[in-house]
């Protein structure tokens, strides 16, 4: 049996588990695993240049790979700079695991230097956290962990690891356990077969029906299951803005995404619907506008594998709980011995009608179906520059974003026909999530396009990262919407506070993005003129070894439509322009 | 309405943490709480009270059984069940009223368990309505000062909340 330091330890369980990067900021108290990690660690470390960037490219890892996400900081500031990350994977239910260190265990309570209490902290926006207090619980702590954090719903997992427990000079015996067993946790495994039947006989009786899929979805790896389920039964299919991708954009049934910046066709298919299959979503206040108001005739079959998120702010009338795989596994197989049974389910002459609705809807003010935007200004219009993306990469990039106008524009716009494409920050709303979150993907993909889809006011909060870009040669092409505002701000102010643009405005303080971007050895590009923006989007991506940041200067004055109207409009109440509402 | 919600979890430093961080992140209310090791030394019981209504407490038991700490929890409310608390209460107790308390006590079979010239230190138990009778019957000008545990609770019969 071999003998290991803790921090030794680390290194070794990193390996033991595959990881496959670290993403971290040394530090006093994480010294000893810093050296231990020089000496003998197999897996590479990216060095970050703010913490909060570790958490985010973690996380885009993590969403692109399906992987846990591994992330090593130091104490005090080192921990709390990584809590805007945390709460970020936990809001989207991405898996993590994060070591903080500690201060010397000794020292634990008395305001050390750089001492905080990463537990408390951290405790309302963690799946689990851990305090090591013994060096030989190390390996098993570790592989509780990893196992928690990407098993049920996942989320993030906090080790929080005193400095005298990773010394060099105390050695235990190291036996990374193959599996670990928690009496106090069990996620279930299959959806409960009763209501499953209720579940199929419901979509086989429903005239309007309409699946509802969510980012579990795409974190349960179920949209070969969803697909399957979806054409078999030709039922129309709409998106959460975590969704996106799990059911493929270019198919005919899809209607694109609901909710407050939803489409026409998807919002009101949902209003109409008698039946709603919700697949991993979670009903959140940016889906349903006033709850009361929501979906008057509609059942509800409710799919999630926390049942936490089930009847939490919407009733449902069927309710599973289960892996969305196994349980959309286990209603496909129903729902084919139903048919078997009674070839005319669902009926096919209602399924017609509704279809013929839905293509009305997405007729009169679809966003596929021809421009809904002005395009009769002078400017570009941000909906272009991401219509121009889609099209220059295929709709198959890595796209991930920041959080705004330019985050709704990506979602409305940008084509996803595969799972794990779009990482956006969509619970917590962070912005600066978007550039380390695409250095994660890049990483882990590197022969893939990958798209940072921001504006000039997100891309500020972490542009410090276009340095760990160049010391590890990541190049990723940063699609910057620059118009002067922080857009989104600027738009609730235009219709909610008749203009008063209260601190949404750059004025002249912005740096020149081309030349920042050189600064740090990149390659910057300015566009200012529609008819050079595929041009330049080509040679973006052309450029397959250089960071390009494209500083691409649109309408300062385009809002994002459709929008809800709230408070008091239900999912049909939206505004479709600036002059005209439904 | 009033629940008991009671909860096996693991006797892990930061446990009660969770818990009690749970309540105020998601807005919830605790009335009374109490926590301690079982015959098993790895495993704690914690009995609250809490009052919403049914969606309010569906909420509050899914979101504590998704904490990791959780082995097992019941809403004893749900059931019958046994429902007791301690209680101290010092109180002022001269001349005549050193009787009438004594004969109050005994009426709500409590116990006086420490004696001064001036007060009684009484232990009352029961559930939570009984004490708060008790309190009232000895007044308000008496009391000096009231200790209460919290509510405990045991279902009736076979049924058991253990691993």
């Amino acid at each position: 049996m071999e003998l290991l330091s803790g921090g030794e330890m680390i290194a070794r369980a990193m390996e033991d588990e595959g990881v496959e990067f670290i993403f971290g900021y040394p530090g006093g108290a994480v010294l000893h695993i810093y050296d231990a990690l020089f000496k003998s660690c197999k897996v590479p470390h990216i060095l970050v240049r703010h913490e909060q960037a570790a958490t985010h490219a973690a996380d885009g890892y993590a969403r692109a790979t399906g992987k846990p996400g591994v992330v090593l900081v130091t104490s005090g500031p080192g921990a709390t700079n990584a809590i805007t990350g945390i709460a970020t994977a936990y809001m989207d239910s991405i898996p993590m695991v994060v070591l903080s260190g500690q201060v010397m265990s000794h020292l634990i309570g008395e305001d050390a230097f750089q001492e905080t209490d990463m537990l408390g902290i951290s405790r309302p926006i963690v799946k689990h956290s851990f305090q090591v207090s013994r060096t030989e619980d190390i390996p098993e702590i570790i592989k509780k962990a990893f196992y928690i954090a990407s098993s049920g719903r996942p989320g993030p997992v906090v080790i929080d690891l005193p400095k005298d427990l990773t010394n060099p000079h105390d050695k235990y015996e190291y036996n990374y356990p193959k599996k670990v067993k928690l009496r106090s946790y069990t996620p279930a495994a299959r959806g409960h077969s009763g209501q499953i039947k209720k579940a199929a006989s419901l979509l086989l009786g429903a005239k309007r029906p309409v699946i509802y899929a969510g980012g579990g979805v795409v974190q349960g790896n179920a949209s070969e299951q969803l697909r399957v389920l979806a054409r078999e039964l030709n039922f129309p299919v709409t998106h959460t803005l975590m969704g996106l991708g799990a059911y493929p954009a270019s198919d005919r049934q899809f209607l694109g995404m609901l909710g407050m910046h939803g489409f026409y066709e998807a919002n009101n298919a949902m209003h109409h619907s008698d039946v709603i299959l919700a697949v991993g979503a979670r009903f959140d206040d940016r889906v349903t506008n006033t709850c009361s108001k929501f979906c008057p005739g509609a059942k509800i079959v409710h799919i999630d594998i926390d049942p936490a998120a089930i009847s939490k702010t919407i009733a449902a009338d069927v309710p599973i709980v289960g892996p969305v795989d196994s349980v959309l596994t286990d209603l496909l197989a129903v729902i084919r011995e139903m048919r078997q049974a009674d070839s005319s389910l669902p009926d096919a002459s209602s399924l017609k009608h509704w279809w013929s609705q839905i293509d009305e809807w997405r007729d009169a003010h679809g966003l596929w179906v021809k421009p809904r935007y002005d395009i009769s200004t002078p400017y570009i219009k941000p909906q272009q520059v991401i219509e121009t993306l889609c099209k220059v990469t295929h709709g198959k990039a890595y796209v991930s974003s920041d959080v705004g106008q330019h985050q709704m524009f990506a979602a409305q716009y940008y084509k996803f026909d595969e799972p794990r494409r779009w990482l956006n920050s969509g619970g917590l709303g962070t912005m600066g999530f978007g550039l380390p979150a695409a250095m994660g993907a890049k990483l882990a993909f590197p022969d893939a396009d990958v798209a940072c889809v921001t504006g000039e006011g997100s891309i500020q909060m972490n542009i410090q990262e276009l340095s760990t870009c160049a010391q590890y040669n990541i190049p990723v092409k940063i699609i910057s919407l620059y118009n002067g505002y922080l857009g989104m701000v600027k738009q609730w102010q235009d219709m909610q506070y008749e203009g008063r643009y209260s601190e949404s405005v750059y004025e002249n303080s912005l740096p020149d993005f081309v030349k920042l971007t050189e600064a740090y050895g990149h390659v910057g590009i300015k566009v200012t003129q529609l008819s050079d923006l595929e041009e330049a989007m080509k040679e973006a991506f052309a450029r397959k070894n250089d960071l390009v940041f494209m500083d691409i200067h649109v309408d300062p004055h385009e809002h994002v439509y459709p929008m809800h109207i709230a408070p008091n409009g239900s999912m049909r109440d939206m505004w479709l322009s600036k002059t005209e509402r439904t | 309405m009033r629940h008991i919600i009671s909860v096996l979890m693991e006797n892990e430093p930061g446990a009660l943490s969770r818990v009690v961080g749970l309540f105020s992140q998601r807005g919830y209310n605790i009335e009374t709480l109490n926590v301690a090791p079982t015959e098993d030394p790895t495993l704690s019981r914690l009995t609250l009270t809490t009052i919403g209504d049914d969606h309010k407490i569906e909420q509050i038991t899914k979101h504590l059984n998704r904490l990791i700490d959780v082995v097992k929890l019941v809403d004893l409310s749900e059931g019958s069940h046994i429902e007791r608390e301690l209680m101290l209460v010092k109180v002022r107790a001269t001349g005549a009223q050193r009787a009438e308390i004594k004969r109050c006590t005994d009426i709500f079979r409590g116990q006086i368990v420490d004696v001064g010239p001036s007060v009684y230190t009484i232990q009352v138990t029961g559930a939570a309505d009984k004490l708060d009778s008790f309190l009232e019957a000895v007044g308000e000008a008496a009391i000096m000062e009231v200790v209460r545990s919290g509510v405990s609770g045991i279902a009736r019969g076979e049924k058991v909340l253990s691993l």
